[in-house]
């Protein structure tokens, strides 16, 4: 057991946990959006998940940090909370924000984020890298929206979990990254209709079912 | 753009002598992810591309998904999809081509063949690709045609290009005729 003081709260942990995870479980709030409860790696790709340790120069990803012993963390912090605006902002700018037509409106975890950080979903001073409506992909059961996908990768991990051959992949690189498939284009060949967690996971209503619109819930 | 496969005769034996190329590479590799990039990579110097077919047998050797197998190669660069062209057109989109208008270029070859970057014609006579930087920045815009490299390179010299293809073409038939008049 190790002991550690986060936001002045005392409290204890397992050794080897990593602090993201502590801090959940003991009811922190810290944004995070690639991470979820009981991932062994996570993909710190989201950026947002930063908070200050004393005694180190700069905010570091609770997502990577395992807790020590006598640890003081600031969730907080002024540096924490500009980290977490302008992670949030890049991600709201290549994202398409039109949430009256959006089945994840008012449980999206993009708007839970902007209202916990006090930031508008309208990022003005950045150019938007969200494309236009496509939800073509290779999956014979399932629409992706690209201009609305965060790139979190939840599904993917779901895919993996619920899958011994994940059927979700990340496709190119940079810019034009997008979640696709290949292979059997047959639906009863695949096992998805039973799953569909990668549905379910997704925090922005990217993924969706083909032939529903996804627009309309 | 599709290859058509649908035409079964001319096609088949392409396909399969595609398939027997994959399968000599899978036979020499070991079932191990961490073969992967390089079973990919014999499998383009064999065949010039990386088919459908060839990608899912590497995912049933290797005992991967086909989406893996996909959204690795695709990450790079080096992996193309669509088969070679009889003639390859490189639009260069590095820095000083970018600044001196290399993208206005790429869209009209594109536009011209009815290709993305990154494909081929349905008769396979054009590829056009982006590649970053070809080593002539004094001469951007360049597209390296073949092996010939056009520099400083206007909208208006794309049509020349192809016209002269066109010629080249109609001078061959011209020969082949001639020697088929000959004999």
């Amino acid at each position: 057991m190790v002991r550690l003081t986060v936001d002045e709260k005392e409290i204890e942990a397992e050794e080897g946990q990593n602090l993201l995870q502590v801090c959940l479980e003991n009811g922190i709030t810290v944004p995070h959006l690639c991470f979820l409860e009981g991932m062994e790696n996570s993909p710190a790709s989201c950026r947002l998940c930063f908070v200050e340790i004393e005694g180190m120069d700069c905010p570091v990803p609770s997502c990577q940090t395992v807790v020590h012993d006598g640890m003081v963390v600031n969730t907080q912090s002024p540096a924490v909370r500009h980290l977490q605006r302008s992670a949030l902002q890049l991600l709201l700018s290549a994202h398409r924000v039109d949430c009256s037509d959006c089945p994840a409106n008012k449980r999206c975890a993009l708007q839970q984020l902007a209202k916990l950080l006090g930031i508008p979903l309208k990022v003005k001073h950045l150019e938007s890298l969200a494309g236009e409506v496509d939800t073509r992909m290779g999956h014979p059961l399932l629409a992706y929206d690209a201009g609305r996908c965060v790139l979190c990768g939840r599904c993917l991990y779901a895919c993996a979990k619920h899958q011994e051959h994940p059927l979700l992949t990340f496709v190119r690189r940079g810019f034009s990254t997008r979640v696709d498939f290949k292979g059997k284009t047959d639906p009863a060949e695949l096992p998805c209709l039973a799953c569909l967690a990668c549905v379910e996971i997704c925090p922005v209503s990217a993924l969706g079912f083909a032939g529903k619109t996804l627009g309309a819930a | 753009m599709k290859m058509d496969r649908a035409r079964s005769d001319p096609w088949q034996t392409e396909e399969e002598a595609e398939s027997d190329a994959v399968s000599a590479v899978l036979a020499g590799r070991e079932k191990h992810r961490k073969n992967l990039i390089p079973i990919l990579q014999e499998i383009q110097h064999k065949l010039g591309y990386l088919s459908e077919a060839a990608m899912e047998a590497v995912a049933e050797h290797l005992s991967i998904s086909h989406s893996e197998v996909y959204g690795v190669a695709s990450f790079y660069n080096q992996f193309r999809f669509h088969p070679p062209g009889k003639h390859q057109i490189k639009v260069c989109l590095g820095t000083a081509c970018h600044v001196a208008g290399g993208g206005i270029i790429l869209e009209n070859f594109e536009r011209k063949l009815g290709v993305k970057a990154g494909e081929t014609t349905a008769d396979r006579e054009f590829s056009v690709e982006r590649v970053a930087c070809v080593g002539c920045c004094a001469l951007a815009p360049v597209a390296v045609v073949d092996e010939a490299v056009e520099a400083h390179i206007a909208p208006s010299r794309i049509e020349g290009i192809f016209l002269g293809f066109q010629r080249q073409k109609e001078q061959q038939e011209k020969e082949v005729r001639e020697g088929e008049l000959s004999s």
